[in-house]
């Protein structure tokens, strides 16, 4: 079942590949969008199927490189089934997003399809190779989306975008065989590695392991000082590229703590869980700075996406302090973690796509250029708005959800890291309404594009049918938070059972 | 253990094919000479068919005990022999009609045999043998086309070569006095005991000879020359082939012939991996010229190659890592020159513009090669790279892989340098010449092989753990 669900889209690639361009883009794009229907379709299916606190499910091993200790081996558990969720459900937006047609669109299509597995493929992966596999040709895909259908300066983003996550998937690789020979028999199966976990007492392998893997995540995460490839590379990618790499890929970075590092590394991640807990709160703070600073819209929520993620890393470090009874805190701070990573992903992906919006109509991103779109566009102002009221936390919403279990649970164990981070909810509110009054509100006023008529088109039907039910599924899960943390929780009770 | 000749077939039959195909050559008509490259493709078969069928896992050995058929050797056989036979399929464009077309594939098998015998001496004397089998065809191919950079590419490559072979001799001379033997058996016994300086020097003039066979720093000048000069096939057999008896070779002697006492080599292998990975890599970033980036990217390969020679004692994951990045790297690293043979008059990387809108096929081949030399999953060289770092970690060289994988970072600007104006749209004016019908084939094949190795590396790893004879 979950090959199916990975491998649907290379298959449907595949099957496109060999129509001709001339057959025409509709074809491409209806393939396209009926392909990563049936994905969500298909992953609703295993979700429903799941029961909650059960541990790994359908599960799937086959010998692949067995001289190399490597499998294919795929399941799920609480912890990758909502970020399975969300990646299929962010590439169904992205395709019916798409739906009006781009340039070249044949090998947009194949190379979303491609990247959709590879996406998948990662939070399904429970070898640490195969892991890596994903991961890398991740950046891969990405970077061809970036350099092939980028705005302004795409090139130059992408190759920075590239040379930093590959530097930090190499620092990944590095980590994963220090626990390949650490594990008797060398083996790189999570699964195996978990059960014995083999640098239970530190040790002088320990540091330098969670060191490059951290290093590793870290950068794709991206959390400071690493961001630096992101704001570019969000900036110069095109819409549906920003959507993916910002609600599918920095995940990635996330989901590899809880997956990979915390569990793996359990002693090691206590003693050192203090740096992650810095960090988190920097970037908490740095990103929602910077991010008040822009004038750049997309530019704007790229740094907010530091911010946000600088709660999940705050969460996760939190987590993995060394302080006996506080069990429920740091599950409560794990949970918060991936609803977080969720969260954020449907919320970025709206703001993404309406950036996209701005850009299409406008032919420009910069927040001066626009005044009192609301009077125009009613439609897209109120995306806009609550999409804004939704990210920065608003009860009602998943964003409040999040923020709320990893306030709580970082305030029981990282007490002054966590009141530190607090003004960064404050800052992101400052910005974000700043934005949407500066977009939205006053004095009706929309650049001029050379070559469009003056005035700026309400959402179109492909637009508001990618755009709105990712804010209807926020919404669902902040009123009826039980559907996602109902699965999220028991798995996190197990995750941080781990440090005793 | 002596084994009838029989043993050799692979390595008879490549050059009783140059044999056979120069008699045959001398009496067909210039229009029929590809008669000849059917006789060396056919001798070639004929090797990979004979280890093919010697592959029972039973290390044999011959020559009086100077020649092991083990793992090493079987592996190399075959990597040797495909490789050589992918060159003279990519030949048939640039030397079809050639009026020395019967020279060409005599030269290419030669060189092929000398190469596979490289890779399973056991002995000084037929290392030197295999040295010079190995060479002396490759300077006269690289001058092939008789024009003034193949000349020079020539003769620059024959006095590096020449120069470095004698070395090689003196070393062999001194190995020789202070072990009293040729034999590695013999040699790995007496050399302990033997004056330490005397030894070290010995062993680092054998190495030169060597370290030149594989183009690694600092015996590594003449690769971009070669590569830029001669011809696009023969570039890609000489920057290809000879590394891989080469490298066998370098690993044989220090897994069981250099000793400890005399000096660290596993440090001076992993400076001189360092060496060649860093300037490699640094030369090649700002390389306009296509063979020339592709020469120095070799450059860099060996260095992580060498890798597993700094590991050959102490990880056992040294030698299937070696093998199996070899085959990886043979395969890829020839699927990247099958595409520029096929392309003979784009020499520079701006000329390569928009090739993946007239030429996809052409284009994918060197997406997935150029990311292969990159180390980008699922194609072969990753799984290569991964057995590589594993086996230098596991041998106490953390600090070397990640100096591989910094090296590898930077590698990624100059691959990425090469596919930018391959993804770019394409100018209107520019059509460039048709692509070479042959080169087009090996190129979609070496490519589909690279993939292929990748995703079956499970079926190939444990076949390639096997002791190596003494």
């Amino acid at each position: 079942m979950l090959s199916l669900i990975v491998f649907l889209p290379l298959v449907v690639a595949a099957l496109l590949a060999v129509i001709p361009v001339s057959a025409g883009s509709r074809v491409f794009t209806a393939g396209w969008v009926c392909a990563t229907a049936t994905d969500v379709v298909l992953v609703l299916i295993s979700w429903t199927g799941y029961e909650a606190g059960t541990g790994l499910a359908l599960e799937q091993r086959v010998r692949w490189i067995p001289g190399a200790g490597v499998s294919y081996h795929v399941g799920v558990d609480g912890l990758s089934l909502p970020l399975l969720g969300l990646t299929a459900g962010l590439f169904l937006a992205c395709a019916v997003y798409s739906l009006r047609g781009t340039h070249r669109t044949k090998g947009f299509v194949l190379l979303f399809l491609f990247l959709q597995t590879v996406c998948l493929g990662v939070f399904t992966a429970l070898d640490l190779i195969l892991f890596f596999v994903y991961f890398d040709l991740s950046i891969v895909g990405m970077y061809f989306v970036i350099s092939g259908w980028g705005y302004g300066n795409s090139r130059g983003s992408a190759l920075k975008f590239f040379l930093y996550t590959f530097l930090g998937s190499l620092a990944l690789l590095l980590g994963f065989i220090g626990l390949y020979l650490a594990v008797e028999p060398h083996t790189f199966d999570i699964v195996d590695i978990a059960r014995s976990d083999p640098l239970s007492g530190g040790g002088a392998l320990g540091a330098p392991v969670l060191a490059a893997i951290g290093l590793g995540l870290l950068i794709k995460t991206p959390t400071f000082p690493f961001h630096t490839w992101m704001p570019p590379a969000h900036t110069d990618a095109p819409a549906v590229g920003s959507v993916i790499l910002a609600g599918v890929l920095l995940k990635m970075g996330t989901y590899g703590f809880v997956r990979i590092a915390m569990p793996l590394l359990p002693g090691t991640w206590s003693r050192y869980a203090w740096v992650f807990v810095v960090l988190g709160v920097v970037s908490v703070l740095y990103g929602a700075l910077v991010a008040l600073a822009q004038e750049d819209f997309k530019r704007m929520v790229a740094y907010t996406s530091v911010n946000h993620m600088g709660y999940v890393v705050l969460a996760v470090g939190a987590a993995g302090l060394a302080a006996g009874g506080q069990e429920q805190a740091r599950s409560l701070a794990v949970t918060g973690a991936v609803t977080q990573m969720v969260s954020h992903g449907l919320l970025t992906g709206a703001l993404f796509l309406l950036a996209g919006v701005l850009h299409s109509r406008g032919g420009s991103h910069h927040m001066k250029d626009y005044s009192g779109l609301a009077a125009f566009a009613p439609v897209f102002a109120g995306a806009v708005a609550v999409t804004a009221f939704a990210s920065l936390g608003i009860p009602g919403f998943s964003g409040f959800i999040a923020e709320f279990q990893i306030l709580t649970g970082g305030l029981a164990t990282a007490t002054v890291a966590t009141a530190l981070a607090l003004p960064g909810i404050l800052i992101t509110a400052a910005l974000l309404l700043r934005a949407l009054h500066r977009v939205c509100l006053g004095e009706p006023r929309v650049p001029d594009p050379p070559g469009s008529a003056r005035g700026f088109t309400d959402l179109r039907a492909n637009e508001s049918l990618a755009i709105l039910p990712l804010l209807g599924v926020a919404l669902l899960l902040g009123v009826l938070p039980r559907l996602l943390l109902g699965v999220i929780e028991p798995a996190a009770v197990e995750l941080v059972g781990v440090f005793g | 253990m002596g084994a009838g000749p029989l043993v050799l077939l692979p390595e008879l039959a490549p050059a009783a094919g140059a044999v056979l195909g120069l008699l045959l050559g001398s009496w067909l008509p210039r229009g029929r000479q590809w008669v000849v490259r059917l006789v060396g493709v056919a001798a070639c078969l004929a090797g990979v068919g004979a280890t093919l069928a010697s592959l029972d896992g039973v290390a044999h050995r011959a020559f009086e005990g100077s020649y092991a058929v083990d793992t090493a050797t079987q592996a190399g056989r075959l990597i040797v022999l495909g490789g050589t036979l992918l060159v003279l399929l990519l030949s048939g464009d640039t030397v079809r009609s050639h009026p020395r077309e019967t020279e060409f594939y005599a030269l290419v098998l030669l060189g092929g045999a000398g190469t596979v015998v490289l890779a399973g001496t056991t002995d000084l004397l037929l290392l030197v043998a295999g040295y010079l089998l190995a060479s002396v065809p490759l300077y006269a191919l690289a001058g092939f086309s008789a024009d003034a950079p193949g000349t020079e590419a020539s003769l620059k490559y024959y006095l590096l070569g020449a120069l470095l072979g004698i070395t090689m001799i003196a070393g062999v001379t001194m190995l020789y006095g202070a072990g009293r033997s040729t034999e590695y058996a013999a040699l790995a016994r007496s050399l302990p005991a033997a004056p330490s300086a005397l030894v070290a020097v010995g062993g680092v003039t054998v190495l030169a000879g060597l370290l030149f066979k594989i183009g690694a720093v600092p015996a590594h000048f003449w690769v971009p020359d070669v590569a830029e000069g001669a011809s696009a096939p023969v570039a890609a057999f000489v920057t290809t082939v000879p590394k891989i008896g080469g490298l066998i070779a370098t690993f044989r002697l220090a897994e069981g012939v250099l000793p400890a006492e005399t000096a660290s080599w596993p440090l001076l292998f992993a400076v001189l991996a360092t060496a060649s990975m860093t300037l490699g890599n640094l030369a090649a970033l700002f390389q306009d010229e296509v063979r020339r980036l592709l020469a120095y990217s070799t450059i860099s390969q060996v260095g992580y190659l060498l890798l597993a020679v700094v590991v050959a004692a102490s990880s056992e994951l040294a030698e299937p890592a070696l093998l199996f990045y070899l085959l990886a790297y043979a395969v890829t690293n020839l699927g990247a020159f099958a595409v520029v043979a096929g392309f003979p008059h784009a020499r520079r990387l701006a000329e390569y513009r928009g090739l993946a809108r007239r030429r996809p096929t052409a284009a994918a081949v060197l997406v997935v090669c150029l990311l292969g030399l990159v180390g980008t999953p699922p194609t072969a060289v990753f799984l290569g790279k991964l057995e590589v770092f594993s086996a230098a970690v596991d041998g106490g060289y953390a600090w070397l892989a990640v100096v591989a994988v910094v090296n590898t970072v930077i590698s990624l600007f100059y691959y990425l340098r090469w596919l930018v104006p391959v993804l770019a749209p394409a100018a209107a004016e520019d059509e460039p010449c048709p692509a070479g019908r042959w080169a087009a084939f090996v190129a979609v094949f070496a490519a589909l092989l690279s993939l292929l190795v990748g995703g079956g590396g499970g079926v190939l790893l444990p076949l390639l753990d096997g002791p190596l004879l003494p």
